[in-house]
């Protein structure tokens, strides 16, 4: 039932398998435009190749002197090519252009759900405003593997712990924006590429005839994660979707009524959640990057702007060159609100409580830090909105 | 005083210093000229370089060898240094050697000026690559890493990399606008008797109008490098929605000078191709009236298309529609041109010199980034190629396949009048065959790539990308290759080496350059000549 496009045999001319009407107009407008151009290009080539081999000095050709059309006949066939030429521009592509333009701004009429996107460095965030779900969408392509330097998952980079889940046969009013910088958010099954601006709402909508796993990718450069940020939609059938919907409204509240956890699991559940969040910046060895990323290792050294390093100061985490152990509360404030001005984002809109106090544990436990503090959702809960 | 502007050149003559004091202090066209073009060749080959690290490391997925973040300064930096430092100096440097010689003036309008638009170009690209260095040394994360469309918030975000970008982008702009005025001043005031606008060689014509599009376009490079500059470090919000700014102001900002700069660097290699098909084919140029007005035209329409690269960023209706059918309309000049270089070759006499086979590479190769050109145009099928491969393999159609390919020509075409010697024919041909093999086997496999889905600006990638781009790197590598034949061509006949050019070089070559030795003097005209 669920089908992979991009597994399947494929003509190399043409785009993955389109599976909405965006995409099946632009894929016709692609076959449509390779003939015509391949037509146009082999024309041209044509008189090139033949005045090549015809007009060599090798075969005593004497050269003509012309210099413009002179009889009315070849003024008109040297407007011909360009009469063609706007004919093809303004009516054979002008007018199924002019259509489908109409027909993707048109993201309003019959639309049954509506989903917001939100782009970060680097994953993506999904929220179902209506049904109240919203979860975070990571790559899930373990880091072993891209080491590895001989991957083997054909799903490789484009696989993720939790997909978009939409229904097939609905109309899908897709709400796009960024926290940070523009991102791209790209499906080429769907024929959609739309930009996710930051303080910005941008719209665009899907329509999916079957059901089936899509895959695709940020397709606009946003940092050094760029190539990390894979999309993937799973498409379902109306009632399955429901069932999903369902599901998901119930874990969601289960995970909300999580207050205390022990050291194991919070330990456990940090270092997830500081792999999938964290370590892309602060890296797997929490030694940071010079100038731009500071250590989470605490007496580690940190080479960076005074307009970094002031802030991070200011917070009690910068003393005399090296990076030190500030308090719980303002570590929970870090992680909720990030720092402004820095790439540090906030991750109050993305992480449970349970996930943010992990990995505040997770971190002061780690890398060398021996602080021995635990702290409980319930902190993390009180902490937000301060 | 008029004595004393008569006898200025040849007093000039004996105090000429030597060495390297001559080529600091020199306000001669010819020198100037040269120095443009050497600095050319020497960031035609660094950009090469980062252009084979790029497909080093895209040759199979998951490969280490950059981390993403060098990847990101890497292809940066290709598209900066190739755009800026190779392409623009190089065409400068045809202008300085040949603009003055072609229309009979004795030198530039503006000859210090000339002098110190090229000084401009050397700190300017050490300022770009000097982040490479520092970061050596601990300071920053190295050069700029966005792109070269340099988007905001990214560059906004980015590390010290961006403001060195930024005061390269200041010094060029100053170099180029300085280098554009002085074409503009010398066109229209130092033309010789009788050489009217519209008898111009076509190569002057075409950098006439570079020369107004420069004018025109880059300022809005600056402002905006000025704005990204005081967002950065100044507080202001130019591009920042938090403080009421808008990110895609930055977008608007770059590609109005962004798309005119394609035909910045097209227009030139356009004027040189009018000048190389009809020596080889021995034959007038076909519609001359014709191609100066599409040079208007195209000049016209490229700074009214803009925001075709931006059909993705979410644009109104009206706008996408405005732009879509605007950009259509610059095919129709463009076709004409194709169609009068075709009329050229059409029943003339032809032989197939170096020169000439790049310049029929040319409209093969620019006649498919054109065409691929039609199909972007479309704003809703723009979504399937925008940023991805499909786009690379176009503009690399666009700007090798046309600027580079008529600058590899032109070389060939007056290395001769430059140096005084042929160049060995038998490699020069080599170099064209293996330019136009390494060329296609890159860039075709490109289209597939981007058509298959694959995005661009990517270190790594999925599992099904990976023959084609295999085939891309190799490709890559015989084209890398192939461009130091062109490096031994120049050098050799440079040395002295190869059969000496008389001043004609060429049976079928027109126009006054060919009528001075070769290598012309280093003042020429000391007698305006008149043109009948």
């Amino acid at each position: 039932m669920l089908i992979s496009g991009a597994a399947q045999a494929h003509n190399p001319f043409e785009f993955q398998t389109p599976v909405t009407p965006i995409a099946r107009e632009t894929l016709y407008v692609h076959d449509l435009f390779l003939t015509i151009i391949a037509v146009l290009f082999s024309i041209g080539f044509g008189f090139l190749i033949f005045s090549l081999i015809r007009y060599r000095r090798g075969r005593g050709h004497a050269p003509a002197t012309f210099t413009a059309p002179r009889t009315p006949l070849q003024w008109a066939l040297s407007a011909l090519p360009i009469l063609t030429l706007i004919f093809i521009d303004y009516v054979v592509m002008g007018i199924p252009a002019y259509h489908a333009v109409l027909s993707l701004a048109n993201t309003r009429d019959d639309a049954g759900l509506v989903i917001k996107v939100t782009g970060s460095q680097w994953r993506w965030h999904y929220e179902y405003p209506d049904q109240g779900i919203s979860f975070v969408s990571n790559l899930s392509t373990p880091a072993s593997e891209r080491d590895s330097g001989a991957p083997t998952d054909p799903n490789y980079l484009l696989e993720v712990d939790k997909p978009l889940v939409l229904p097939v046969g609905e109309k899908v009013r897709v709400l796009l924006t960024s926290t940070d910088v523009i991102h791209a958010w790209w499906i080429p099954s769907f024929g959609i590429k739309q930009d996710a601006v930051p303080g910005f709402l941008r719209e665009t909508w899907v329509k999916i005839d079957k059901p089936g796993i899509y895959r695709g990718q940020c397709a606009e450069l946003c940092g050094v994660g760029h190539a990390y940020m894979p999309i993937v939609v799973e498409a379902k059938s109306q009632d399955d979707f429901k069932r999903w919907v369902a599901d998901a409204q119930t874990s969601a509240a289960q995970a909300a009524a999580v207050t205390t956890l022990s050291k194991e699991d919070l330990l456990k559940r940090g270092q997830q959640t500081y792999t999938t969040y964290c370590a892309l910046c602060h890296q797997p060895t929490g030694l940071g990057l010079p100038g731009t990323f500071p250590p989470i290792a605490t007496g580690k050294p940190f080479a960076a702007p005074p307009a970094m390093t002031d802030l991070l100061a200011q917070r009690g985490f910068f003393k005399d060159g090296k990076i030190v152990e500030g308090s719980v509360d303002r570590h929970i404030q870090i992680v909720l609100k990030g720092i402004p001005g820095t790439p540090m984002p906030a991750f109050d809109g993305q992480l449970s409580d349970a996930d943010i106090a992990g990995v505040i544990t997770f971190e002061r436990n780690s890398f060398g830090n021996q602080t021995g503090d635990v702290v409980q959702p319930s902190t993390v809960k009180a902490a937000r909105g301060k | 005083m008029s004595s004393a502007i008569t006898d200025l050149g040849h007093h000039h003559a004996h105090d000429e210093p030597k060495g390297l004091a001559r080529w600091l202090t020199t306000t001669n066209h010819k020198d100037i000229g040269i120095l443009y073009m050497l600095f050319g060749l020497t960031m035609f080959l660094l950009g090469g370089v980062f252009a084979e690290l790029i497909r080093v490391q895209l040759i199979h997925p998951a490969n280490h060898l950059v981390t993403p973040e060098v990847y990101n300064q890497i292809i940066t930096l290709h598209g900066l240094v190739m755009v800026f430092g190779a392409l623009m100096p190089v065409t400068a440097g045809f202008a300085n050697y040949l603009i003055p010689m072609m229309i009979g003036a004795p030198d530039m309008a503006l000859p210090r000026l000339n002098n110190w638009g090229f000084w401009l170009l050397p700190p300017a690209a050490i300022v770009l690559v000097l982040p490479f260095i520092l970061k050596l040394f601990g300071i920053g994360n190295g050069p700029v890493d966005t792109g070269w469309t340099m988007y905001a918030p990214l560059s906004v975000q980015g590390g010290l990399g961006v403001d060195f970008a930024i005061f390269a982008i200041f010094l060029l702009g100053a170099s180029s606008l300085m280098a554009s005025i002085n074409i503009v001043v010398t066109i229209f005031n130092l033309r010789a008797p009788g050489m009217a606008l519209m008898k111009m060689p076509l190569f002057v014509w075409s950098w006439l109008m570079t020369s107004f599009l420069l004018i025109a376009v880059f300022p809005a490079l600056i402002a905006g490098s000025a704005m990204l500059l005081a967002d950065r470090h100044f507080g202001t919000h130019f591009f920042s929605a938090a403080g009421g700014g808008d990110p895609v102001l930055w977008e608007h900002l770059f590609w109005f000078f962004g798309h005119p700069e394609v035909y910045i660097l097209l227009f030139p290699t356009a004027g040189i191709l009018s000048q190389i098909l009809p020596t080889f084919a021995r034959k007038p140029i076909f519609g001359y009236r014709a191609q100066v007005y599409s040079y208007w035209a195209i000049a016209a329409l490229s700074v009214v298309v803009w925001a075709h690269h931006m059909f993705t960023s979410g644009m109104p209706v009206a706008g996408q529609l405005y732009f879509m059918y605007s950009t259509m309309l610059i095919s129709v000049p463009l076709a004409i041109l194709f169609f009068c270089w075709l009329a050229t070759i059409w029943k003339g006499s032809l032989t197939f010199e170096t020169p000439m086979l790049f310049a029929l590479g040319y409209i093969v190769l620019f006649g498919i980034g054109g065409l691929t050109g039609l199909v972007l145009a479309d704003a809703v099928a723009d979504q399937q190629y925008h940023n991805s491969f499909f786009l690379v393999a176009h503009f690399h159609y666009a700007l090798f396949g046309g600027p580079i390919m008529g600058v590899i020509a032109g070389v060939y075409y007056w290395l001769p009048k430059i140096t005084g010697r042929m160049y060995s024919e038998r490699l020069g041909k080599l170099h064209f065959w293996l330019t136009m093999i390494g060329f296609n086997i890159t860039f075709m496999s490109q289209f597939f790539l981007g058509v298959a889905g694959m995005p661009r600006r990517i270190p790594d990638y999925a599992l099904q990308f990976a023959p084609l781009n295999l085939v891309s790197s190799l490709g890559a590598f015989l084209l890398g290759a192939a461009q130091l034949i062109l490096v031994y061509n120049i050098a050799r006949a440079w040395a002295g080496y190869g059969q000496p050019a008389t001043s004609q070089v060429w049976e079928g070559a027109h126009g006054l350059e060919f009528t001075l030795p070769s290598p012309p003097p280093h003042h020429t005209f000391d007698e305006q000549p008149v043109i009948a």
